[in-house]
């Protein structure tokens, strides 16, 4: 579909029409010949704007602003200066001062950042139609590849499309194929990780439930590529839609042929199965994964040998990611050069995120590798909300690190990120404004891996939880300094010795949040304070004597009535029975409760 | 699937119906149907579209569904898609708006401004 910079809509309703409008429109086509900008203006006739007594009307987005009483003078003052030079004519503006309002979600700025590859289909089109991923050039890779591509010529356009994996680590995709390919086998695997255990992210389950597809096609071209003939979709069985719509789509596209045996006539056949995961994080790792898939304890194994050799049922099998595989058919029809364009240098193409926690528009978001933060943070997520200021943000979940407010400027890909103690990871975002402790945000991470720990080998199961101990200790108001240090040893050694990813990133948090938060581990350990206000063994309450008029509210609200007092006379609490609920701080009128 | 050629037919024949230029439907009407617009309520909408288009007898609007946008917070989101294929994103919408975007919008053309993605926010 051709993408205008501008629409112009011209009214016309019965009313416009009576007053003029019809020989605007040829005039607008003519002046927009003239400035030679026809290709990126569409002019559209609508229907009445119910403002007739101000017609005719044009309306021009994406700025949306709304012209009146226009006449075919007016029109080549218009184009030259509003669709040329983008400098609106005020003159003849609406005279009250009509909101202005985006009433398509492209024209805000939520999307206007934004660049949809592994998203393209995403909201746009019935994910449960075949024929409707057909229309959107679905099946066109697949079909192109089996009847005029070797698989040779296959891997080494995704190797120069220099696509890294979505998935976690950025493993180029292409290298991985390759090593598959060369693996010598009868049986190989092709396996769909969509297991997406970071909690906040749900950019995979988005894909999978608005264009399954997608998945299935670039499955179809892996097994072409590097010799397999049957694959494996390992979704967790919480996404009861995504699951829905994949056996949906299976059973389409074998009935279209575009599954099964002899695809496009050819000699190629491809199979896929669904495999229901349970929901356990370690089951996102590749070597858990496969034996998850084998009917086994979903628990990691020692690599080398790598999948690429020794996978699923010991044969060469490669692992991508949904959003990964989302990549591959647009790269294949619009070839590597058109992807490379896209992103940096190092990170090519896009990467979805979902935005998450203290910003405006949380959502999911597809931005081009190299965007910064503060361009996510406020162009497209609108900001934090209530004014409060941008502290950090995680990314890369449990295994990530956090960017602080001071490196807001730090461009978003790969290398970038791992530059500064974070990772890209599988794509949560999650923005913190000040009222977050970064003690107890390291702490909330080190809860889940050690949740999550599969228990097999000591550095990670006794490990993470020693960590979380500590900060538990340290959020108690018990930390001392030397704790401080013990994070620090445990860390190495958890990260030197782990067997799998899932250990190894594990301190991830806690080294990032002290990289960068450390003067707030002290306060902790020192001051006995959470600066942040969240820690609630660190916090007291107190009533300002010179504030408090007496009036008892607070004590009538105390769930544990430990505020006691006269009337008219200042009352006090009873730190030993607070609980620290809030509520004296809440229901006070003059501000004499204080947090500290 | 024997050859590209079938799969470009199908194509085709597909890019005209969904093209917004049939001839049957002046509007399009798209319910974001992903876990955040289920979870908000998108059900209820798209019945909502449907039976009142029943109601009215009209047969100018197809009702269909797709996935996620992106902007869960806003769901359940519906977008109406004219001949032209000029977008309007209608959030946070209910079974009572939805009847209302029908005489609204599908019988008189006027869209309604207030249910729009710029006028809602949070
Ligand atoms: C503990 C752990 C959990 C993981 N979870 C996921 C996951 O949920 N989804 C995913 O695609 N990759 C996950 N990975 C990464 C996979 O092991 C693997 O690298 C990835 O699926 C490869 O696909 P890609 O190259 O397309 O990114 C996880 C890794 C570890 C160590
Ligand atoms: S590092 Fe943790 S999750 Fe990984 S194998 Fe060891 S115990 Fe299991
Ligand atoms: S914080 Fe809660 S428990 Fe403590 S004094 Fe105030 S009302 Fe009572």
């Amino acid at each position: 579909m051709q993408i205008y910079r501008a629409h112009v809509l011209i009214c016309g309703g019965t009313g416009c029409t009576s007053s003029g409008s019809i020989g605007l429109m040829d005039e607008f086509e003519k002046c927009i010949k003239e400035a030679n900008i026809e290709n990126e203006i569409k002019i559209v006739k609508t229907g009445c704007f119910g403002l007739c007594a101000e017609g005719p009307i044009v309306v021009i987005y994406p700025e949306g602003c709304m012209y009146c009483r226009v006449t075919k003078e007016d029109i080549k003052e218009i184009v030259e200066e509003h669709l040329v030079k983008g400098r609106i004519v005020k003159r003849l503006l609406e005279g009250a001062d009509a909101p202005e309002v985006d009433t398509s979600a492209e024209q805000t700025d939520f999307f206007k950042k934004q660049y949809r590859i592994a998203l393209r289909n995403c909201g746009k089109i019935n994910p449960e139609s075949i024929e409707e991923y057909i229309a959107e050039e679905g099946y066109m890779a697949l079909g192109k590849v089996l009847t005029e591509m070797t698989p040779e010529q296959v891997i080494q356009t995704i190797l120069d499309s220099e696509l890294r994996g979505r998935g976690g680590a950025g493993f180029p995709t292409g290298r991985k194929w390759e090593f598959a390919r060369r693996s010598v086998s009868d049986q190989k695997f092709v396996c769909c990780n969509a297991d997406e255990g970071d909690p906040g992210a749900f950019m995979d389950r988005s894909i999978l439930e608005g264009d399954p597809h997608v998945v299935l096609e670039a499955m179809a071209i892996a097994g072409y590529a590097i010799g397999a003939d049957k694959g494996y979709i390992y979704v967790r069985a919480e996404y009861p839609i995504a699951v829905q719509r994949l056996k949906t789509a299976i059973k389409q596209a074998k009935e279209y042929g575009l599954l099964g045996d002899n695809i496009f006539g050819t000699d190629f056949s491809f199979d896929i199965e669904l495999v229901l995961g349970a929901g356990a994080f370690v089951c996102g790792e590749e070597t858990a994964l496969m034996t998850s898939i084998e009917g086994m304890r979903g628990e990691p194994r020692p690599r080398p040998p790598f999948p690429a050799v020794k996978g699923l049922w010991q044969q060469p099998t490669i692992l991508n990611n949904v959003e990964t595989y989302a990549n591959i058919p647009v790269i294949i029809n619009n070839g590597p050069e058109w992807f490379k364009q896209i992103g940096t240098e190092k990170s090519r193409g896009t990467k979805v995120f979902a935005v998450g926690g203290k910003i405006k528009n949380t959502g999911l978001v597809e931005i081009p590798m190299g965007t910064t933060l503060r361009e996510v943070v406020y162009e497209i997520g609108g900001g934090i909300p209530g004014d409060k200021k941008f502290k950090a943000a995680q990314t890369g979940g449990p295994s990530g690190g956090c960017i602080p407010a001071s490196l807001i400027d730090t461009p978003i890909d790969y290398d970038s990120l791992i530059k500064i103690g974070s990772m890209m990871g599988s794509g949560g975002l999650i923005v913190m404004d000040e009222d977050t402790c970064m003690v107890d945000i390291a702490k909330f991470f080190l809860e889940f891996t050690v949740e999550e720990s599969c228990g097999k080998c000591p550095p990670c199961r006794i490990g993470t939880k020693r960590m979380y101990d500590i900060l538990e200790k340290i959020t108690n108001g018990n930390g001392e300094l030397s704790d401080i240090d013990d994070l620090y040893e445990l860390a190495e050694g958890i990260q030197s010795s782990a067997l799998c990813g899932l250990g190894q990133t594990s301190p991830n948090p806690i080294l990032s949040t002290l990289q960068y938060f450390k003067d707030e581990y002290i306060a902790h350990v020192v001051e006995k304070r959470c600066p942040a206000g969240v820690c609630k063994s660190l916090l007291r309450y107190r009533i300002i004597a010179d504030k408090c008029r007496g009036c008892s509210l607070c004590a009538r609200h105390c769930p544990t009535n430990c505020i006691s007092g006269e009337i008219k006379k200042p009352y006090v609490i009873d730190e030993s029975k607070c609980i620290k609920c809030g509520v004296c701080m809440e229901k006070c009128k003059f501000d004499a409760v204080v947090r500290e | 699937m024997k050859s590209l050629e079938e799969l470009k037919a199908i194509r085709e024949k597909t890019k005209a119906e969904i093209s917004l230029r049939d001839d049957k439907h002046d509007f399009r009407i798209v319910v974001g149907m992903a876990t955040c617009g289920i979870a908000a309520g998108a059900r209820p909408v798209m019945h909502a579209f449907v039976e009142e288009l029943n109601k009215r007898k009209l047969t100018n609007a197809a009702v269909t569904m797709t996935g996620c946008m992106g902007m869960c917070r806003l769901e359940p989101i519906v977008e109406v898609i004219d001949q032209e294929g000029n977008k309007v994103t209608y959030v946070k919408m209910t079974p009572e708006k939805a009847v209302k975007v029908v005489t609204d919008h599908i019988v008189n053309g006027k869209i309604v401004t207030e249910y729009t993605v710029g006028a809602v926010t949070d």
